[in-house]
């Protein structure tokens, strides 16, 4: 009976903290189960970070202690992860559903011939041998229950945010590490990175940002973007936006909420000037706590929002923005 | 350069999506079904490429003769031929099925550059670009939002993610997957629908491709739906009417000790 294997993310030298809940909901199916978990993780330096993981629920981590990791290069890390699968025999490998674990787990899906589920914001493994999860689809439209037909092995991605927490959960205990050592992996690796450029105004995480300000047509010009930026900085979140908008040229696209942008579903999430057209509800209506402000109150972003206020957002965003630094300040 | 663009028919953005009587899919007779639109982006990609470099541009997609709608789209847009494999008992599989049959169709038609969109926005998967990668042996870059070439089998791609721009250089034959600002997809000309009329539909004949309708079919799914419902309804929230000087110190005050999110 193999045990659960969670591929753990880096960057900065730091686990990534989608990561980090993957593997505290693999701790809790395999104590369901009776099984251990198993991580890996891979970069320079990682080995000494590894032991720490086993404060998230790991028994065991594989640890590949080589600069030529420290960036993500697709066709070496599908060879890597699929090793240590065989090599540990894992029944169940998991990844979170992050830019990394989206574009490694089909890979490794296909070179192993496994059944692969992904995006799950639920995942459950409710009987002997098949793996289900609940996922959104058609950009929130529908939400649907997935199920293995063929393995073990599995494999699923769990979107970032599916199981939060707040403390380290079995703090005081440390993983035993196992060293890697790399076996030719990057010979051949076809794509690999050669620059990483940060953007201007900050990071954007849409995915991972526990806040995010939205702006919509109802700001009227791009220049007034800038209030839904300092909303944003008052409150520590990002910045994200409709559709429309990003049609129109005012912000790019990678702020994009929506069917054909980011789904999120953030603590917080306030739209401004966003009158909800279907495809912009779809991409946030998993967020904890939507509040809206418009000035229709016909909008049917009303029918979504736990909070809402109607009126000229040019009027009310500046002294929201000003509540917001006083009571931060307080 | 020969370039196969791989895609998708799927509902709209905009279409309201009913479940069947069934709970495991959607109602199709009313919905208006469109070219995915990530694949657009891998569309237009192709169109630029092949108008800056010449070749020649392939749609190709699995599915029924219903699919051939988006492939006729793709064409009036400028794509030069459309393929399509639709051989009843190969439909019905996964996404690891789908990659199988773009795999072994794509190993006959021999591309330079397979583009194919981010994710299909209706089951959400990301999957088939970097599975396909994968079955072929070709490196792949998910995600772009910029192509550069290097010389004329080299490129670099720009990927946006996680708030940083990573760049990365790959070379020919490889598999790139669009992000929507990757560029911006012309509408069909007059002039393009015209044209596009004498172009072929081709549709792939299987039995060359060695696909086992128990392996990428309906019978070779790995993965399948057990139920769909409506997303979880939201309660009915508190709308603040009124001057913002005490709407907003309201809402501020509900946000803090009510929703506890501040």
């Amino acid at each position: 009976m193999g045990h659960i294997l969670v591929f753990i993310e880096r960057r900065n030298n730091t686990f990534k903290k989608g990561s980090l809940e993957v593997l505290v909901r693999a701790r809790q199916l395999a104590d369901e189960k009776g099984r251990e978990v198993h991580a890996v993780c891979v970069g320079s330096g990682c080995s000494a970070a590894a032991k720490d993981l086993g404060a998230w629920g790991a028994k065991t981590v594989h640890a590949l202690d080589d600069g030529a990791f420290d960036r993500y290069t697709p066709q070496a890390f599908v060879k890597l992860l699929s090793r240590v699968m065989d090599e540990t025999g894992a029944d169940l490998t998991l990844l979170c559903s992050t830019a990394m674990g989206r574009d490694l787990a089909p890979r490794v899906a296909a070179l192993k011939d496994l059944p692969l589920l992904t995006e799950a914001l639920e995942i459950d493994w409710p009987e002997g041998k098949k793996i289900q999860i609940r996922k959104s689809m058609y950009g929130g439209k529908v939400f649907a229950t997935w199920v293995t037909q063929a393995g073990p092995p599995f494999m699923a991605t769990v979107r970032p945010g599916a199981y939060p927490f707040s403390a380290e959960p079995f703090a005081g205990a440390a993983a035993e590490v196992s060293p890697l050592s790399a076996a030719g992996e990057m010979e051949g690796a076809g794509a690999i990175g050669i620059d990483e450029l940060k953007p201007e105004g900050g990071m954007v995480d849409l995915q991972e940002a526990d806040i995010i300000v939205s702006g919509g047509r109802g700001l009227k010009a791009p220049e007034n973007f800038k209030l839904t930026y300092e909303l944003a900085e008052a409150i520590g979140g990002a910045v994200g936006a409709s559709r429309a908008v990003v049609d129109a040229g005012w912000i790019e696209h990678r702020h994009q909420v929506g069917q054909t942008g980011v789904a999120v579903s953030p603590g917080l999430y306030i739209a401004v000037g966003i009158s909800g057209a279907i495809q912009h509800l779809a991409g946030m209506r998993t967020s904890k706590c939507i509040v809206a402000v418009n000035k229709d109150p016909e909008a049917p972003i009303f029918k979504m929002a736990d909070y809402g206020i109607v009126g000229d957002l040019f009027a009310v965003v500046p002294i929201l923005t000003e509540e917001i630094r006083k009571v931060r300040s307080a | 350069m020969k370039i196969v663009v791989c895609i998708k028919q799927v509902p709209s953005s905009e279409a309201r999506v009913q479940i069947n009587a069934d709970g495991t899919s959607i109602e199709s007779g009313e919905l208006e079904l469109v070219v995915n639109p990530y694949d657009e982006n891998a569309v237009e990609e192709a169109l630029q490429i092949k108008e800056a470099k010449g070749g020649e541009t392939i749609a190709l997609t699995v599915g029924s003769d219903k699919a051939e709608a988006a492939l006729r789209a793709c064409l009036n847009q400028g794509i030069d031929k459309a393929m399509i494999v639709k051989d009843p008992s190969l439909q019905g599989g996964d996404f690891l099925g789908t990659a199988k049959i773009l795999a072994a169709a794509l190993k006959q038609i021999n591309p330079d550059l397979i583009l194919l969109g981010k994710l299909s926005i209706d089951e959400e998967n990301s999957a088939v670009g970097p599975a396909l990668a994968e079955l072929l042996g070709l490196p792949h870059v998910t995600v772009a939002s910029k192509l550069e070439w290097i010389d004329d089998t080299s490129l670099k791609v720009s990927r946006e993610v996680e708030g940083i721009t990573e760049i990365l250089a790959l070379s020919l034959p490889a598999v790139i997957t669009a992000n929507k600002g990757l560029n911006e997809p012309r509408y069909a000309s007059l002039r393009g629908i015209m044209a596009a009329k004498k172009k072929p539909i081709e549709a792939i004949d299987p039995t060359g491709l060695g696909l086992d309708p128990n392996v990428v079919g309906a019978a070779g799914r790995k993965i399948s739906i057990l139920k769909m419902e409506p997303p979880p309804p939201r309660a009915e929230g508190k709308v603040l009417q009124g001057e913002p000087q005490e709407t907003v110190p309201e809402l501020v005050r509900l946000l803090r000790e009510e929703a506890k999110v501040l």
